[in-house]
C-alpha cells in the first residue's frame, strides 16, 4: 500500500493504494467521485477522462500512485457553485447526451480542445474525440454541443 | 491487474538499477499499452519504474537542423514542435489526445508494436536511439514484433532525427483500433531515399527496399513497385494482399504529397 | 402550452450527467459489500469433467466459490425464453436448459462456470484463477448456415440438429402461384451480420438479501425491472416475488441488451444470501463483449416476383437465424414474430411466403438490439426492391413508388395490419433534401477526383408500440404487453407519475412530465417521473420495442384522464355545480359558461384535505392506469445514404445522410431528432464497421474495441432530419415511437448506396475498407 496526495477539484486529498490501483478506480471508490465511469478496458472509450495538470488524460490508464502531487479535474469539479461550464450547459442545451454514461468523458474532452482550440471546425471536434465512445447520440448533438460551447466562451471572452 | 509494487526514480542510473536489480521489472513511461496490458493480466511485473521524474527526457532539442527528442516527450509534445513536419504530422495522427497527452516516443519504441506509427518514423528518418549505455542505428533496431535491440534493463534516453529535405507519411488506420493497418513513411534526404512500412509486415517495420532504389532514380508514385503479399500480415481487418496492395498506393500517396 | 406536447422541452435529467451525478448501477455501494467475479469457458464447446475450488476458496480475502453443483443442489432454476414459438411441425420450439453456472457442459466461450465472491474485485479475480477446471473439449458449431445440419456436433445432446424450430409464415401456395406467373424474379442472397449491442455501461448487477426480513434486492442495470423479477420469482425462484425488490436505475444505454435476464445478476443475487453479504459484480467491457446478448446473425435467400406491369406480386424468404448457445430471454420472437410479419415493407405484395429456421451454435446468447427482426427485415425488402429495380432498368424510387402501399387501412398477407401512412410524402421530402435530382452532378465531381459516388434509398416500415397482449398471446409469447401508469397528487399541488417504463437516455422524465403539463396543466418542473423501481411503479413491462411513449404514456394519459373525472367531482363540489358543467382545460376546472373555477392544484389539496368535500367520495387524488394497445404502431419513411468510395484503398465515407420518418405525433421534437441521430448511426455501424466474428474454433475474435469497430465521431458526418406526420390511430396521443428507426433503416440506405457506387448488385455487410477494396477486385 502506498500513500498518495494530489489536489482533486481543488482540495487537497490523501490515501492509501494499492499500487495496482488505477486513478478511476481511486476516484470512484476511495473519493466517491463516480461521475467519472469505465466503459471500457482497453483505453478506447473516453468515459473515464479527467484533466491531470492541464491535459486531458484517461484515468482507466494511469495508476493512482502516478498521480501523487499532481492536480486533477474531474467532472464534479467543473461547475462554479451553481453555475454550469459553457460545455455543461451546451450540452444540455443541445440534447448533447442520452444515458449520460459517456457524458462526463466526452465533456473532460471537449475541455481540453477547447483550451488548445477556441474555434474548431465541425472536422476538427469529430477528429477530437477519437478517444470517445458514445452508441446513443449519434455524435450528431455532441459535435453541435461543443461548437455550441466554443462560441459561447468566445463571447464571455471577448466581453 | 496483478500486484506489483510502483517506484519513482529520480535519476536515469536509478532507473536503471532499479530496473536490473528487479527479478522482474518494467519501465513505466507513458504507460498506454503498460497499463493496459496489466488490465488484461497479460503481464505480471513484480516492479514498474516509473520514468515520469526524469525532467530531462521530457525535453526537445534542436540538434544539427534535426532533432533531439527526449524519450519522455509525449507524442502531442513532438506534434507542436514543428520542427521535422512529417514528424509532428505522425505523431498528431498516434491514437487519441488522451494518448497523446501521455504516450511517449521512448515507450513506443521500447515497446515495438508492429502496427504502431512511431516505428517507421524512426526508421525512414534513419534516427538514432541513445540509450542510458550506447547509441543504436535505426537500421539495427527492430529486430521482429515487440523485439528490439535493447537488452534487459536497458533504458531509451533520447532518440536523435535527422532533417530530411522532405518527408510524408500516409497511413490508413484500422477502423478498429486506429493503429496503422498500413503506414508508410517516405523520406527525401540528397539523392536518398527511406521508405519505411510499418502495420503491414509480418515481421514489424521494414524497409521497402525496391522502392527506395527505384524511387532514388525516379522519384514519382508510378515508379512503386509492387509488394510481396508473402511479407505481409493477415488478420480480419486486412488479408496479406490488401496489405501489400495499401503498401504500395499509401507509398505513391506519400511520394505523391512529400 | 410552451413546455407541453410538441415542445423541445430542454431535459429534466440532464442536470446530474453532465455535472457527474448520475446514479448508475456501479455507483451503489451498499455496507458491507463484497464482489463477484465469474470464471467463464476459455472454449466454445466442452465438457466439464472436474472443478476444484479448494485453492480459490483459501485465497485471501474470499468468501465464497460457487459453481454449477451449488446452483443444482439449491434448486436454482434456469434462465427462460419467454415466447414459445410453434413450428410447421405444429410441435413447441425446443429450448435446452440454461442453468445460471454451467452444469456439466458450457456451450461457448464467456459461458459461466464458477462465481468467487470477495472482499475486493482484485481478490475475486486472483481467487478465480486458483480454481482447477478440468474440460474435455468438444467440437464447436459456430456457422450459422450449416449448424443444422446433419452430423454437426450437438449443442444441446437432447435436441436433434442443432434445430430449435422451422417456422412459417404466410401463404405457400399463393406465393408460388405468383412465382410461377412472375414476369421478373430478383434473387438475392444475403447475410445479416452479426452484433454486439455495446451500451457504453457494461452490464452490472449488486444482490442484496436482508436476512432479518428475508427480503431480496437487486440493483442492476435492467431495461424492464418488473420484468426480471418476474423471470427470478417464477422460473428462476430465488424469491417470491413479494421477497424481491428489483431497482433499475441510471442506465446507460441498453439497445435491447439489457432486456434479458442474465446469469450475473441472478447470481449475485442467489449468492448474497450465500455469503450473508451483498454482491457486486460490475462487468468489464471484455465480459460484454463475450456475454451480452449479441444481435442479427441470419443467413437469407429472398427472392422478389414482380409482374409485366413492374408491380410485385410476391416475395419469398428462407432464413437461418442464430439462437446462440441458449435461448435468452426474447430470442425466439426476433427472428419470426419482429422480423417476417415486416417482409411487406412499405408495398402493396400479394403473397409472401417466409421460413425461419432457428439454430443452436457454441457462440453467445443471441436476442434483441435495437430494431430487432425489423432491421432484418428492412434488410431483405430494401435490397431486394433495390437490386429488382435495377434489374427491370427503372429508377429505384420509380419503382418503389409503383409499388408503394396508399390506401389504409392496409392488411398485408404477413399478419400486420398498417393503420395510416404517407410513404410517397416522407420519401418526396427525403429526396428533396438530398437533393436526388443533383446526384449526378456530383457523381460527375466525384469521378474527376478518381473516386465513385453512389446513392441509396432506404423505405422502411417497423411495427412499434409493442404490444396488443391478445395478439402476442396468441403467437405464443408468455406475457402481456400492457404498460402501466400511476399519477399521484401530492397535497400542496406537484405530481408525482409512476411508470413502468423505463427509461436509459430516452428521456422519459422529460416527455413523460410534458405530457402532464398537456394533460393536467401542471407545469414540467412540478412533475417527478419515478420509474425504475419494482417497490414504486406498478407492475409494468419496460422499455423496448419503441414502446414507452405509445404504451406507456397512453398510460399516463389514461390515468390522467382518471384523475381529472375524480378532479370534476371535487370541483363540482366545491363550485356548486352539476358535474356535467365542469370543463377541465389547462389546469383549471371551471363552470360551464361562468368565470368560477378550482385550479387542479386547489382541487388536489381540497381532495388531501377532505373538510368541505363530495359525501361518499374517497379522499385523495392518485389514480392508476394499465394500457392494452389496440395494434402495433407502424412508423415509417425514408433514408438516403450518399457515399463516395476511394477505389484504390476501398473506403467509403458517408458525404450525406437524410432521414425523413412519420413517427406520428411528436411530443418533444429534440428528443426525437437524438434518436433518430443515435439509431442511424448504429445502422451506419452494421453497414461499414461492425462485425462480430468468431473464428472456426469458436474464440471471439472481435472481443474489444481494438477488433470490434464501434462507430466513432469521425466515421459519420452530420445529419439531415425532418418528419412528416401522420398519427397513429389507435392510441390517445397518436404517436408512433421513434427509438429504432435509424438502426432499421441505415444499413439498407447504406448499402444501396455502396452498390450503387461500385455497380454491383450486391454486397455483405459491412462495407469495410477491405471488402469493398475485395469487391472490386472480384468485380
Amino acid at each position: 500500500m502506498t500513500q498518495i496526495t494530489l489536489t482533486v477539484n481543488g482540495r487537497e486529498v490523501s490515501g492509501e493504494v494499492e499500487d495496482r490501483t488505477l486513478l478511476v478506480d481511486f476516484l470512484r471508490q476511495n473519493l466517491h467521485l463516480t461521475g467519472t465511469h469505465v466503459g471500457c478496458d482497453t483505453s478506447q472509450c473516453g468515459a473515464c477522462v479527467v484533466e491531470m495538470n492541464d491535459a486531458s488524460i484517461k484515468a482507466c490508464t494511469v495508476l493512482a500512485v502516478q498521480t501523487q502531487g499532481a492536480s486533477v479535474t474531474t467532472i464534479e469539479g467543473l461547475a462554479e457553485g451553481d453555475q454550469l461550464h459553457p460545455l455543461q450547459e451546451a450540452f444540455r442545451d443541445n440534447h448533447g447526451l442520452q444515458c449520460g454514461f459517456c457524458t462526463p468523458g466526452m465533456i473532460m474532452s471537449a475541455r481540453d480542445l477547447l483550451a488548445r482550440n477556441a474555434n474548431p471546425s465541425e472536422q476538427e471536434v469529430r477528429d477530437w474525440l477519437e478517444g470517445n465512445l458514445c452508441r446513443c447520440t449519434g455524435y450528431h448533438n455532441i459535435v453541435k454541443s461543443i461548437l455550441d460551447a466554443a462560441q459561447r466562451m468566445r463571447a464571455s471572452k471577448a466581453a | 491487474m496483478y500486484a506489483f509494487a510502483h517506484h519513482r526514480p529520480t535519476s536515469v542510473a536509478d532507473a536503471v538499477k532499479a530496473a536490473t536489480s528487479s527479478s522482474q521489472g518494467v519501465y513505466l513511461a507513458g504507460g498506454m499499452t503498460l497499463i493496459p496490458t496489466l488490465k488484461q493480466r497479460l503481464a505480471d511485473p513484480k516492479d514498474l519504474i516509473d520514468l515520469a521524474a526524469l525532467a530531462d527526457l521530457r525535453e526537445i532539442k534542436p540538434s544539427g537542423g534535426g532533432l533531439s527528442i527526449g524519450a519522455m516527450a509525449t507524442h502531442n509534445a513532438v506534434a507542436q514542435d514543428g520542427t521535422i513536419p512529417a514528424l509532428s504530422a505522425l505523431a498528431e495522427g498516434i491514437g487519441d489526445p488522451q494518448v497523446r497527452n501521455c504516450g511517449t516516443i521512448g515507450g513506443s519504441l521500447a515497446n515495438n508494436d508492429p502496427a504502431a506509427d512511431y516505428p517507421a518514423a524512426v526508421l525512414a528518418l534513419n534516427a538514432q536511439i541513445k540509450t542510458d549505455q550506447r547509441t543504436i542505428a535505426s537500421d539495427d533496431y527492430f529486430q521482429g514484433l515487440f523485439t528490439t535491440a535493447l537488452a534487459p534493463g536497458e533504458l531509451i534516453v533520447r532518440v536523435d532525427v535527422p532533417k530530411p529535405d522532405s518527408a510524408n507519411y500516409q497511413k490508413f488506420a484500422n477502423p478498429a483500433s486506429r493503429y496503422a493497418l498500413v503506414g508508410v513513411m517516405v523520406a527525401r534526404t540528397g539523392g536518398d531515399v527511406r521508405v519505411a512500412v510499418t502495420g503491414a509486415g509480418s515481421d514489424g517495420v521494414f524497409r521497402f527496399t525496391a522502392a527506395e532504389q527505384a524511387l532514388a532514380s525516379d522519384f514519382s508514385p508510378g515508379a512503386v513497385p509492387e509488394v510481396d503479399a508473402g511479407m505481409m500480415s493477415s488478420d480480419i481487418h486486412a488479408a496479406s494482399d490488401y496489405r501489400a496492395h495499401l503498401v504500395k498506393i499509401l507509398t505513391q500517396r506519400a511520394v505523391a504529397e512529400s | 402550452m410552451s413546455e407541453g406536447i410538441g415542445a423541445s422541452v430542454k431535459r429534466k435529467e440532464d442536470q446530474r450527467f453532465i455535472t457527474g451525478k448520475g446514479r448508475y448501477t456501479d455507483d451503489i455501494a451498499r455496507p458491507g459489500q463484497t464482489w463477484g467475479y465469474f470464471l467463464r469457458s476459455p472454449h466454445a464447446h466442452a465438457k466439464i469433467t472436474a472443478i476444484d475450488t479448494a485453492r480459490a476458496q483459501k485465497a485471501p480475502g474470499v468468501l465464497g466459490v460457487f459453481t454449477g453443483q451449488d446452483v443444482a443442489d439449491d434448486q436454482v432454476g434456469n434462465l427462460i425464453c419467454g415466447w414459445n414459438i410453434t413450428g410447421k411441425d405444429g410441435e413447441g420450439m425446443k429450448m435446452g436448459p440454461h442453468p445460471i453456472l454451467a452444469q456439466g457442459k458450457v456451450r461457448y466461450v464467456g459461458d459461466h462456470v464458477a462465481i468467487v465472491v470477495a472482499q475486493t474485485y482484485n481478490q475475486a479475480k486472483d481467487a478465480a484463477e486458483l480454481i482447477d477446471v478440468t474440460y474435455d473439449v468438444l467440437a464447436p458449431v459456430v456457422d450459422t448456415a450449416t449448424a443444422h445440419q446433419s452430423g454437426q456436433p450437438l449443442v444441446h445432446e437432447e435436441i436433434p440438429n442443432n434445430l430449435s424450430f422451422a417456422w412459417e409464415l404466410g401463404d405457400k401456395d399463393q406465393t408460388e402461384a405468383a412465382f410461377s406467373s412472375a414476369a421478373h424474379v430478383t434473387t438475392i442472397s444475403l447475410s445479416n451480420n452479426r452484433l454486439i449491442p455495446n451500451a457504453m455501461e457494461p452490464r452490472a448487477a449488486l444482490g442484496d438479501y436482508d436476512s432479518g426480513t428475508g427480503d431480496f434486492t437487486l440493483y442492476t442495470t435492467s431495461q424492464n425491472p418488473h420484468v426480471a423479477r418476474l423471470v427470478i420469482s417464477a422460473f428462476v425462484g430465488i424469491a417470491p416475488e413479494h421477497k424481491l425488490k428489483v431497482v433499475a436505475p441510471d442506465v446507460g444505454g441498453g439497445f435491447g441488451s439489457k432486456i434479458f435476464i442474465y446469469s450475473e445478476e441472478v447470481a449475485c443475487l442467489w449468492a448474497s444470501k450465500k455469503v450473508g453479504r451483498p454482491v457486486k459484480w460490475t462487468g468489464e467491457r471484455t465480459e460484454s463483449f463475450v456475454s451480452d446478448a449479441h444481435g442479427r446473425d441470419h443467413v437469407t435467400t429472398a427472392e422478389l416476383a414482380v409482374d409485366g406491369d413492374n408491380k410485385i406480386t410476391g416475395l419469398r424468404v428462407k432464413t437461418v437465424a442464430n439462437l446462440g448457445a441458449y435461448m435468452s430471454t426474447f430470442s425466439s420472437a426476433i427472428p419470426t414474430y419482429l422480423y417476417a410479419t415486416l417482409l411487406s415493407g412499405q408495398y402493396n405484395i400479394p403473397a409472401i411466403y417466409a421460413e425461419v429456421d432457428a439454430v443452436y451454435t457454441t457462440t453467445a446468447p443471441v436476442d434483441a438490439y435495437r430494431g430487432a427482426g425489423r432491421p432484418e427485415a428492412t434488410f431483405v425488402v430494401e435490397r431486394l426492391v433495390e437490386v429488382a429495380a435495377r434489374e427491370l432498368k427503372m429508377d429505384p424510387v420509380d419503382f418503389r413508388r409503383k409499388n408503394f402501399v396508399t390506401e389504409f387501412p392496409h392488411q398485408t398477407p404477413v399478419i400486420m395490419q398498417y393503420d395510416t401512412g404517407d410513404y410517397q410524402k416522407s420519401m418526396d421530402r427525403a429526396l428533396e433534401m438530398a437533393d436526388y435530382a443533383g446526384f449526378a452532378k456530383r457523381a460527375k465531381e466525384s469521378e474527376a477526383k478518381g473516386r465513385r459516388r453512389g446513392i441509396g434509398l432506404s423505405c422502411y416500415i417497423e411495427a412499434c408500440g409493442i404490444a396488443p397482449s391478445a395478439a402476442v398471446g396468441s403467437l405464443g409469447a408468455g406475457v402481456g404487453l400492457y404498460e402501466s401508469a400511476k399519477i399521484r397528487f401530492n397535497p400542496t399541488g406537484n405530481v408525482m407519475v409512476y411508470t413502468g417504463s423505463h427509461s436509459h437516455g430516452q428521456g422519459h422524465e422529460t416527455t413523460f412530465a410534458q405530457l402532464i403539463s398537456t394533460h393536467l396543466g401542471v407545469p414540467v418542473d412540478q412533475v417527478e417521473i419515478v420509474h425504475g423501481d419494482t417497490d414504486k411503479v406498478p407492475f409494468g413491462m419496460g422499455t423496448y420495442g419503441s414502446r414507452s411513449l405509445a404504451v406507456g404514456g397512453s398510460a399516463i394519459v389514461k390515468a390522467a384522464e382518471k384523475v381529472i373525472d375524480k378532479g370534476r367531482k371535487v370541483a363540482a363540489h366545491l363550485l356548486e355545480a352539476s358535474e356535467e358543467d365542469i370543463v377541465f382545460d389547462a389546469g383549471q376546472f371551471s363552470v360551464k359558461g361562468t368565470d368560477r373555477t378550482k385550479s387542479i392544484q386547489e382541487i388536489a389539496f381540497a381532495a388531501y384535505v377532505p373538510h368541505n368535500y363530495p359525501e361518499g367520495l374517497e379522499p385523495g387524488l392518485e389514480e392508476s392506469a394499465f394500457y392494452d394497445p389496440l395494434n402495433f404502431t407502424f412508423p415509417a419513411g425514408t433514408q438516403v445514404c450518399e457515399v463516395e468510395v476511394d477505389p484504390d484503398t476501398g473506403r467509403v465515407t458517408i458525404e450525406k445522410f437524410t432521414a425523413v420518418d412519420d413517427f406520428g405525433n411528436l411530443i418533444n421534437p429534440m428528443i426525437v431528432e437524438g434518436q433518430v441521430h443515435g439509431g442511424i448511426v448504429q445502422g451506419v455501424g452494421q453497414a461499414m464497421l461492425e462485425n462480430c466474428v468468431y473464428d472456426e474454433s469458436g474464440q471471439l475474435i472481435t472481443g474489444s474495441y481494438m477488433d470490434y469497430c464501434l462507430p466513432r465521431a469521425d466515421d459519420v458526418p452530420s445529419f439531415g432530419v425532418d418528419m412528416t406526420i401522420t398519427p397513429c390511430t389507435h392510441n390517445p396521443l397518436g404517436v408512433k415511437g421513434c427509438g429504432e428507426a435509424g438502426a432499421i433503416a441505415a444499413p439498407a440506405a447504406v448499402i444501396n448506396a455502396v452498390t450503387h457506387a461500385l455497380g454491383l448488385p450486391h454486397m455483405d455487410m459491412p462495407a469495410t475498407p477491405q471488402n469493398v477494396w475485395r469487391a472490386l477486385q472480384a468485380a
